[in-house]
């Protein structure tokens, strides 16, 4: 058992509870994680020197967060910490990391559990690329990470649990939010209901935060389409469409997102098989319920490997965790594992509710309903009329084959932002179904390395 | 105008660093991104049609806020910290 050497990559809440359930085991896992401080995104902990209580940086959720974090603490000394540090290639037995400080290394694993985490999932619309602009995700960071706000000023728009979230952690900060504008409708939210029971103390919170910026005086709009952002240079006012009349704020920021999108590079390239996902509308590895993928060795917890939420995060990560464990000779505790799958399987019924309650806008708006000017990358400024124009003249059926033509999501964040866009207008084009366009396939290095990392690269 | 307004966390030493030529201050834990648009609404001009950026994300993922110092270095705002003695170009 000893010559095992499993890496866990990420340290959010799946990455931290597989890692503990490895010590458990006597195990001594790597974890690599990009992010400072441990704890992902949901559980993001500030800089050292902020002095905010957890109580305020997490609300509702500051015990979990807390119970997290000590966790974390506790194995930090039984685990080979490697804090600040990107993967940014991963190979059949080793990961090419790169330190904070450009430093590159080379590291070997026996078994190899990904917990990356998720990102906004965007649709570009009129005036995206305005300073002023950003994600649900980068809004909440600004507050969380940092103790400012972008504004003061600000409309959030687009869907998902986040979308009221941030939005009610924003005005209780001292923000003005001149609205909260839901691509989806209050009949969505009503018809999801059954499946929202099933995560009673989310729905609880959500309630609560709605009620919050109702008894505020928040305005509050369902069933929207967003037009454009106003503004030459930074975010004047804020456009929309609801109750076939169109309407418009002033605004100095605009914080967007349309719910989460799983970070998935890392088992692309390592080759794992993928399958399109329709409650994701994503392509996404495959997985059982026990975190095993299509590749021995290689395990996936977590918003990664398909969006569920933080508890589902810590769950899988355990899942995860002794299911490397059993493969690897342990005997298995059959008990905590039938246990750990009931409840994943239990929120996965809520995610569907969620699903149902913040449906993702209709697939014209992302795809046919984009002018032909409007720049789908942030990157390259790469337009929507010049994908189309790629389909008709050249004949394009297949997004690798698109993107090595006009060069979508060749750019600096690989097609994270624009991939989905790419994805919708290239298959309302044909007039075909997201998935028959296939997806992007990913390449190394999965975010941008300075070329002297290249260049250094030793053993370790 | 500023695109960024701190509303907590105010009691941290002070940084400086040059943005633009021009003498700054930011706070010690301020990301590159922070210290820039508390000052300014934009980090950069991207290089295919001129138009400022602000930056996407905030978590390193969309890569639209990288920024160069005096001397060409390129820096991503949100996961670099500010510096003191920093020498920073939004232009």
């Amino acid at each position: 058992m000893n010559n095992l050497s499993p890496v866990i990559v990420g340290a959010g809440p799946a990455g931290i509870r597989a890692a503990a359930t490895l010590i458990a085991a006597g195990l001594k896992p790597v974890v690599v994680d990009e992010a400072i401080k441990a704890g992902g995104q949901i559980y993001r902990q500030p800089p050292d020197g902020f002095t905010r209580p957890k109580s305020s940086l997490y609300g509702f959720e500051s015990r979990k967060a807390d119970r997290l974090h000590h966790l974390f603490e506790a194995i930090r000394p039984q685990i080979d910490y490697r804090p600040g540090t990107l993967v940014w290639n991963a190979g059949a037995d080793h990961l090419d990391l790169m330190a904070s400080d450009g430093a590159a290394a080379s590291l070997g694993f026996s078994h190899l559990l990904l917990a990356t985490g998720a990102t906004d999932r965007v649709q570009p619309f009129d005036g995206w690329l305005t300073p002023g602009v950003f994600t649900l995700g980068a809004a909440q960071i600004a507050l969380k990470f940092q103790g400012s706000i972008l504004g003061p000023r600000i409309a959030f728009a687009g869907t998902g649990p986040l979308l009221y979230l941030v939005a009610y952690q924003y005005a209780k900060a001292g923000a003005d939010v001149v609205g909260v504008f839901d691509t989806a409708r209050f009949a969505d939210k009503l018809a999801a209901l059954p499946g929202l029971l099933h995560g009673i103390g989310h729905l609880a919170k959500g309630m609560y935060y709605v009620a919050w910026l109702r008894a505020h005086g928040v305005p509050m709009y369902g069933g929207i389409v967003p037009l454009r952002v106003e503004g030459e240079g930074r975010v004047q006012g804020f456009a929309w469409q609801g109750g076939g009349r169109t309407k418009r704020v002033d605004c100095d920021a605009v914080a967007f997102g349309l719910g989460l999108r799983s970070e998935t590079q890392l088992a692309d390239l390592l080759g794992c098989r993928f399958a399109y996902d329709d409650l994701n509308r994503a392509w996404l590895p495959e997985r059982s319920l026990s975190g095993r993928t299509s590749l021995a060795h290689v395990y996936l917890a977590g918003d990664g490997a398909g969006i569920a939420g933080a508890d589902a995060a810590e769950l899988a990560g355990e899942r995860a965790a002794l299911a490397l464990l059993e493969d690897a000779g342990h005997v298995a505790d059959r008990r905590r594992i039938a246990l750990l799958e009931s409840r994943l399987k239990r929120i996965a019924k809520f995610r569907h509710g969620l699903e149902r309650a913040f449906p993702l806008p209709p697939a014209d708006w992302g795809g046919a309903a984009l002018a032909d000017d409007l720049v789908l990358c942030r990157c390259e400024a790469i337009t929507a009329g010049s994908l189309r124009q790629a389909a008709r003249d050249l004949g394009v059926t297949e997004l690798n084959r698109l993107k090595a033509l006009t060069r979508i999501g060749m750019g600096r964040c690989q097609g994270r932002i624009c991939g989905a866009a790419a994805t919708a207008i290239l298959a309302a084009e044909l007039q075909c179904a997201p998935k028959a366009v296939g997806r992007l396939r990913g390449q190394a290095p999965v975010k941008p390395l300075p070329v002297v990392t290249l260049g250094r690269e030793d053993a370790a | 105008m500023a695109l960024l307004q701190r509303v907590a966390e105010t009691h941290r030493q002070t940084v400086d660093f040059i943005l633009d030529g021009q003498p700054c201050q930011a706070l010690v834990g301020d990301t590159v991104l922070t210290a820039v648009l508390i000052q300014r609404d934009r980090l950069r001009i991207e290089e295919f049609n001129g138009a400022p950026r602000a930056g996407f994300c905030l978590m390193g993922a969309c890569q639209d806020c990288w920024m160069l110092t005096e001397d060409g270095t390129r820096l991503r705002a949100c996961t670099s910290f500010v510096v003191a003695g920093m020498r920073l170009v939004s232009v």
